[in-house]
């Protein structure tokens, strides 16, 4: 999906300090202070030196435990917190130095967000909370209904456009959530652990609802989890964050084959690799003739493979890519040991 | 099991030590009183000082040379062109637009409906009926005089509340300058209110308005506020993330958010607009409780029992309602319903005030019920009443008689007889065992500000009756309180009935003790004593209600017998929020030992009245500031104790 060619947002070096004078203190802390260091201070560091690029039509997740800094990070992306130090560049837009006003009419254009606890507004029906936004940038009623009308019908909740929020499930309620932040047609989508609130089974049928959507539009989103296999499963690169730092920001492969610190190294122990890790990554030169066999997809994971694998007793696979051309081989050894674990 | 007394406090064996020998101090000051100087006993004349005069010198200047007065008269003649339109629609008032008086049937239909619209069938039989037991009775023009004043000043306290709430959510100076205002304006007694109304407005019922908005407004700043920060932060940013401005963000997001809290807010400025407007009499605010005044004094019982059940009804409905209002939620409707469907509770009633006002045009009874041909009881009361004293007299006369022989002077002239100095001490040490140096000191600020009015005296006599009252309260609460929490059928319904009776304008209460004692001291304190009573009950059910369940199975099962348990693990556990109860009883005590002062008492009040009857703003405002102090002081140790309390406890 990432092309890679332009960047959506770009945040270069931003801090995030709680306290009482953070600039103040920002402009005195001494370098190699650690996040405790500065929690002796007085300040909690919320964000640091966090430098990102989203490229269009690519899905970051942002993963870390609570209290990791990763909602706070999403909400110096969005300025709904102003940061400390650093730079965010949104659209060619340098985030910090936008007038209210102009804020303001980015959020009106630009910007949608989905909320952890849904943040629907009890007052307004389902068909009002939807037609928010739009309400708020001036547009006509009957425009707004039919937006709205639309919206509801894309995330499955025709029929309850009368309904307050609070005679909804949790579902429901995060699905109104989410027509309304894609209201006014974002280009750049943040969803702060839009299904943490809800049960494991509403969570997966969620999770593959987002997939179908982000099938449809193809946004720019930052989304934000503390589940691994959410992320595993939606993202195209994954920014692991703790203690404020972004310790790894990689594509899913990268950071279950080669964890950059011990931390992610520690996150990534119990998952289960052979799911995650697409064939291209075992990619080899090939050693004998491959002509003969049929060959496998390198855009496959592993494990879609085991069967075969095990049943196929050739030491190489050939790899071809989406065209069909041959890229290398698929070594068996290597694709068990992944899949099994290396022999003891 | 947790045992209250396990928990550790640095700083408690030193501070209790502390404080000990400042109260020993003050034993020794007292004991001393033969040898001590007079200027140690009671305050000397270079210790008070002449506040009042300050104040009223404050007054005049504002009032004439800023030409405030101005301002006041300005804002009164809004007011009084508003109340104006009330008084017409409601009782014919000969004034623009000159419509009324609306006939009571369709006030009643309105009240049923509106009551059928918030919670069903109960509520419309009880505000209908409301309605329906005024105009029967022949009290419609004295109770629409009452509601007339209630309907202009509750929404303008409503409005002025919400916006200086906002105010003070915006700017974190004006929650901090509004603060300590709001504290004392919360413990002044609804006198001190009157006389600077008085002074700018004059009497009648735009001044009664007035006073009104003003003493029902802080409970709406505080609620606004608390709404205001109580709503989640990811609804206000879901707001931003849409695209709101400050304004849209404001009034579209976080207000409509914050609606519980705004209309518990509104609830409050309803009761106490309704019974302030009740007390408003005493300046001349004509309806149901200048007639209730009226009548105390002259002592017709029958009479102003009847006047008492309408003012008790009114509060029970307006209260009942505003609640339900408070929890009603918005619902939508299936699709496909008709149109008269949606809307069949507003044309039900256009159907029935069409009839009510046609049965108005051709039965004059159904239009206003005059006087004469009212119903009334109140012979029938009269004979009852009679009869129930003749038989309870020697009771209530020998109980008289012993409480101010051997009871109530004794104790006047003990707390009379200590010197000043060792009230000083005192109230510092208490504050110093409770919060050390700083509750010391604020302790001191206030006794010792109070010795500096002046009005010494007065202010012990006060204490006195508020201290006996509460011992009594004490004494019958707590037990009662403790007996209703061990069923739950029971704690309910002697919540219900303890949340009924908080609704009563304080008014109400000196009926039953004009009845049973007539118009002394002992009345004054029964009075106090019925009215501390519920907040003392109400709190110690909640308090012991509230112990987490694990802790009472965990007693159970520790094989603690009811006593053991009750004593040993609930009581202490329900005690902070006991003590947060006896707070309330103190501050409603004091209210309600001001306000009995016009049947005769020797305290703060009388001077209150006095006045009042000759506008001193300066005189009555200090003795409103005395009483608030006596208020605050009490309120920060049981406060200050109950939150260590409940730190310590782990149950905060």
């Amino acid at each position: 999906m990432a092309d890679g060619s332009e960047t959506v947002i770009s945040c270069r070096d931003v801090w995030k300090l709680f306290g009482n004078h953070p600039e103040r203190y920002f402009a005195s802390i001494p370098s190699g202070h650690n996040f405790d260091d500065i929690r002796n201070d007085g300040y909690i560091a919320a964000v640091r030196s966090a430098s990102l690029e989203i490229s269009r039509g690519e899905m970051l997740v942002i993963m870390g435990l609570s209290g990791s800094g990763k909602s706070t990070l999403v909400r110096c992306l969005s300025r709904l917190l102003e940061i400390t130090a650093g730079e965010v560049i949104v659209e060619g837009n340098d985030l910090s130095a936008l007038s209210e006003k102009e804020l303001i009419e980015l959020r009106r254009s630009k910007m949608g967000m989905v909320f952890q606890s849904f943040g629907l507004l009890p007052h307004r029906t389902v068909l009002n909370n939807v037609a928010f936004p739009l309400e708020m940038r001036g547009q006509d009623r009957i425009e707004r209904r039919k937006r709205a009308l639309e919206m509801i019908e894309l995330v499955g909740l025709t029929g309850r456009e009368d309904y307050y929020p609070r005679e909804l499930s949790g579902g429901q309620q995060q699905r109104v959530g989410i027509a309304r932040s894609l209201a006014i047609e974002p280009d750049i989508w943040f969803l702060d652990e839009p299904f943490s609130a809800l049960d494991p089974l509403i969570r997966r049928e969620m999770q593959d609802e987002f997939l179908r959507l982000q099938g449809i539009l193809g946004k720019s989103i930052v989304f934000i989890t503390h589940d691994f296999d959410e992320a595993l499963r939606l993202a195209d690169r994954i920014a692991i964050m703790k203690d404020g730092l972004i310790e790894q920001c990689d594509k899913p492969d990268q950071i279950v084959l080669n964890p950059a610190t011990p931390y992610v190294a520690k996150f990534t122990e119990e998952i289960e690799k052979s799911r995650v890790v697409h064939v291209s990554h075992l990619v080899a030169e090939p050693s004998g003739d491959i002509a003969e066999m049929e060959p496998v997809s390198a855009s496959a994971t592993v494990r879609s493979l085991a069967r075969r694998l095990i049943s196929d007793a050739s030491e190489e696979l050939p790899v071809v890519d989406e065209q069909g051309a041959v890229i290398g081989v698929l070594k068996r050894q290597s694709a068990l040991e992944l899949l099994y674990g290396e022999r003891s | 099991m947790i045992s209250a007394e396990a928990v550790s406090d640095h700083s408690r064996p030193g501070r209790i030590c502390q404080g000990q020998i400042i109260i020993l101090i003050a034993i020794v000051l007292a004991l001393g009183k033969f040898i001590l100087p007079e200027s140690l006993i009671r305050p000397p004349n270079w210790l008070v000082w002449p506040f009042a005069d300050w104040i009223n010198w404050l007054f005049d200047f504002i009032k004439d040379d800023l030409g405030f007065i101005f301002v006041t008269r300005a804002f009164a003649a809004g007011i009084e062109w508003l109340l104006d339109v009330t008084a017409n629609l409601l009782y014919g008032r000969n004034r623009w637009p000159r419509l009324g008086p609306l006939p009571w049937t369709f006030i009643a239909i309105t009240a049923a409906m509106i009551g059928y619209w918030l919670n069903g069938w109960k509520l419309a039989l009880l505000s209908g009926g409301t309605f329906v037991w005024i105009a029967v009775m022949g009290q419609w023009k004295w109770a629409m005089e009452t509601l007339s004043v209630i309907v202009v000043a509750a929404p303008i306290a409503v409005l002025a509340g919400l916006l200086c709430g906002i105010a003070a959510w915006r700017h974190r100076w004006v929650e901090r300058a509004l603060n300590p205002i709001l504290n004392i304006a919360q413990s002044l007694p609804h006198f001190a209110y009157m006389i600077p109304v008085v002074v700018f407005i004059g009497v009648g019922p735009k001044s009664g308005a007035i006073v009104t908005i003003i003493f029902a407004a802080p409970p709406m700043i505080r609620m606004t506020l608390l709404g205001l920060k109580k709503v989640s932060s990811e609804i206000a940013e879901s707001g931003m993330m849409s695209g709101a401005n400050r304004w849209q963000l404001l009034w579209q997001v976080r207000v409509p958010s914050a609606r519980t809290e705004i209309l518990v807010g509104i609830n409050q400025v309803i009761m106490q607009c309704l019974a302030m407007v009740v007390l408003a009499s005493f300046i001349g605010m004509p309806g149901l409780g200048q007639k209730l005044l009226q009548l105390l004094q002259a002592l017709k019982i029958g009479r102003s029992v009847e006047i008492g059940v309408s003012i008790v009804l009114i509060a029970i409905m307006l209260d009942q309602c505003s609640k339900a209002w408070v929890v009603k939620e918005p619902k939508h409707f299936e699709k496909g319903v008709p149109w008269h469907e949606r809307h069949r509770l507003k044309l039900l009633w256009a159907g029935l005030s069409c009839l009510a006002f046609l049965a108005a045009e051709f039965l004059p009874l159904a239009d206003q019920i005059k006087r004469t041909q009212a119903l009334t009881v109140y012979k029938q009361i009269d004979t009852v009443v009679e009869r129930f004293i003749i038989l309870a007299d020697p009771v209530t006369q020998w109980l008289r008689g012993f409480l101010i022989r051997n009871v109530l002077i004794p104790m006047r002239d003990v707390y009379l007889w200590l010197p000043f100095t060792a009230v000083l001490a005192f109230v510092a040490g208490i504050g110093w065992v409770i919060g050390s140096l700083r509750s010391a000191l604020i302790c001191l600020a206030f006794v010792g500000m109070i010795a500096m009015t002046g009005w010494w005296d007065r202010a012990v006599i006060t204490t006195y009756m508020v201290s006996f009252a509460v011992l009594v309260v004490i004494a019958i609460g707590l037990p009662l309180g403790i007996w209703a929490s061990r069923a739950r059928a029971r704690a309910r319904l002697v919540l219900l009935i303890c949340d009924t009776a908080q609704t009563f304008p304080s008014f109400i209460y000196l009926i039953p003790v004009v009845m049973l004692f007539g118009v002394n001291d002992v009345a004054a304190i029964g009075a106090v004593i019925v009215f501390g009573l519920v907040p003392m009950t109400r709190y110690t059910i909640e308090g012991l209600r509230s112990v987490p369940p694990e802790i009472d199975e965990a007693a159970d099962m520790c094989g603690a017998a009811f006593r053991q348990k009750l004593w040993k693990v609930r009581f202490p556990l329900a005690l902070p929020t006991i003590a947060v109860g006896l707070n309330q009883t103190v501050l409603f005590s004091l209210f309600m030992v001001i306000i009995a002062a016009f049947i005769g008492t020797q305290d703060l009040g009388q001077e209150m009245q006095r006045a009042l009857s000759s506008t001193d703003v300066g005189k009555g405002l200090v003795l409103g500031l005395c009483v608030a102090f006596i208020g605050l002081l009490v309120d920060h140790l049981i406060l200050t104790w109950s939150a260590r309390r409940k730190v310590a406890l782990g149950i905060s």
